[in-house]
């Protein structure tokens, strides 16, 4: 039996050597569309939070998890509509 | 159901993939920015089906708080302080992943889980108040020039060892809680100290590093609750954040090293 930590060790490597394959040749005007795009998946942590937040144990770990679900979201849903906003702008000026 | 969730993820990382992929390109990039929106969608919507879950009340008042916050802030931002509102919701993603590292000590972890939480708070941590720190050079709430202090070296080798030894006494004595409040404190402090030398026209660069920070702070908080999409998405952003980062040195001239440490040879640096 191999143990989880291999696989998810394994998944960790694969994804990073992906990482570094999907980003080249950006132009300038791009590079701060993509660092907010890409900030905005950083707040997938909100996923590990949901299931602390909802242990219903009223203790530290439980409050922890909703001020991270907080916070969490503070990243994804602004980060995802700084993005659009910035991309929206192009558009126009290309147009 | 355990099953279908994981399937949800794996479809989810897809996304983000490809998300990604078309951000890089300006005729896809808003296309791209939407699939990747989508992914994030289908992957909470998975976390919220795990049968753990027993109280949504918590949860939900997360999601309306940080969601309206999130949103007003997106809305109201003038265009020309996009780049520092982007530093300063990356801080939050860093505190998140700092609480989630927190919350995710249980009494009897194993060795590896302790490193992973350590190092999701420490990561967090700094992402954190470096992104504050970012944000007011940037908004100038705070100067924007470069922060220089006598013996400055010394005290960030200082934080550095201190934040290795907490971590250390941590992993060896998990139920002595100071040792985990010790690793909080000094990551929170090293991310001021790391940023306030560099100067406010090198932050975008900074701004960007951080970034790809917040994406390990995530993929280490993801081996502390044992989440896969946490890992790999976590890990996209981190690796691709660098890269970014490296794209954005490259346009400026300069390596990344120069950005990071400008300041602290700056008499050397100004003749290249």
């Amino acid at each position: 039996m191999i143990p989880a930590e291999v696989f998810l060790t394994f998944i960790l490597m694969l994804s990073i050597f992906l990482g570094f394959e999907l980003i080249n040749k950006v132009p300038a005007t791009l590079h701060t569309p993509l660092m907010s795009g890409a900030n905005a998946i950083s707040g997938i942590t909100v996923v590990g939070a949901v299931s602390l937040a909802g242990t219903g144990q009223q203790d530290l770990a439980n409050w922890l998890g909703a001020a991270a679900v907080a916070l969490a979201s503070i990243n994804v849903v602004g980060g995802y509509l700084v993005t659009d906003r910035m991309l929206a702008m192009f558009k126009k000026k290309e147009g | 159901m355990q099953t279908l969730i994981q399937f949800a993820f794996v479809l989810s990382a897809a996304l983000f993939i490809f998300g990604l992929k078309q951000l890089g390109s300006p005729a896809t990039a808003r296309r791209g920015n939407l699939i990747s929106a989508i992914g994030m969608l289908i992957a909470i919507v998975a976390a919220l089906m795990d049968q753990g879950i027993v109280d949504y009340r918590f949860i939900l008042a997360g999601f309306v708080v940080g969601g309206v916050i999130g949103a007003l802030a997106a809305r109201m931002v003038a265009m020309t302080s996009m780049p520092e509102m982007v530093a300063l919701f990356n801080g939050f993603g860093g505190m998140a992943s700092l609480l989630v590292g927190m919350a995710a000590l249980t009494p009897n972890a194993a060795t590896f889980t302790l490193v992973t939480i350590v190092l999701s708070i420490l990561i967090g941590g700094l992402t954190f108040t470096g992104s504050l720190i970012a944000y007011g050079k940037l908004s100038e709430r705070i100067g924007s020039g470069a922060v220089m202090f006598v013996g400055q070296q010394f005290v960030n080798s200082l934080i550095v060892l201190g934040i290795l030894g907490s971590a250390v006494m941590f992993c060896l004595q998990p139920d002595q809680a100071h040792w985990l409040y010790l690793v909080v404190g000094l990551s929170l402090v090293f991310g001021i100290m790391a940023v306030i030398p560099i100067g406010g026209a090198d932050m975008p660069v900074v701004i960007s590093l951080l970034n790809s920070y917040s994406g390990l702070a995530a993929c280490a908080a993801g081996f502390a609750v044992d989440n896969n999409i946490l890992i790999v998405a976590g890990s996209l952003v981190g690796a691709s954040g660098i890269i970014l980062t490296q794209i954005m040195c490259k346009a400026m001239n300069r390596s990344l090293a120069n950005v990071l440490f400008s300041g602290f040879g700056s008499g050397k640096v100004e003749t290249t």
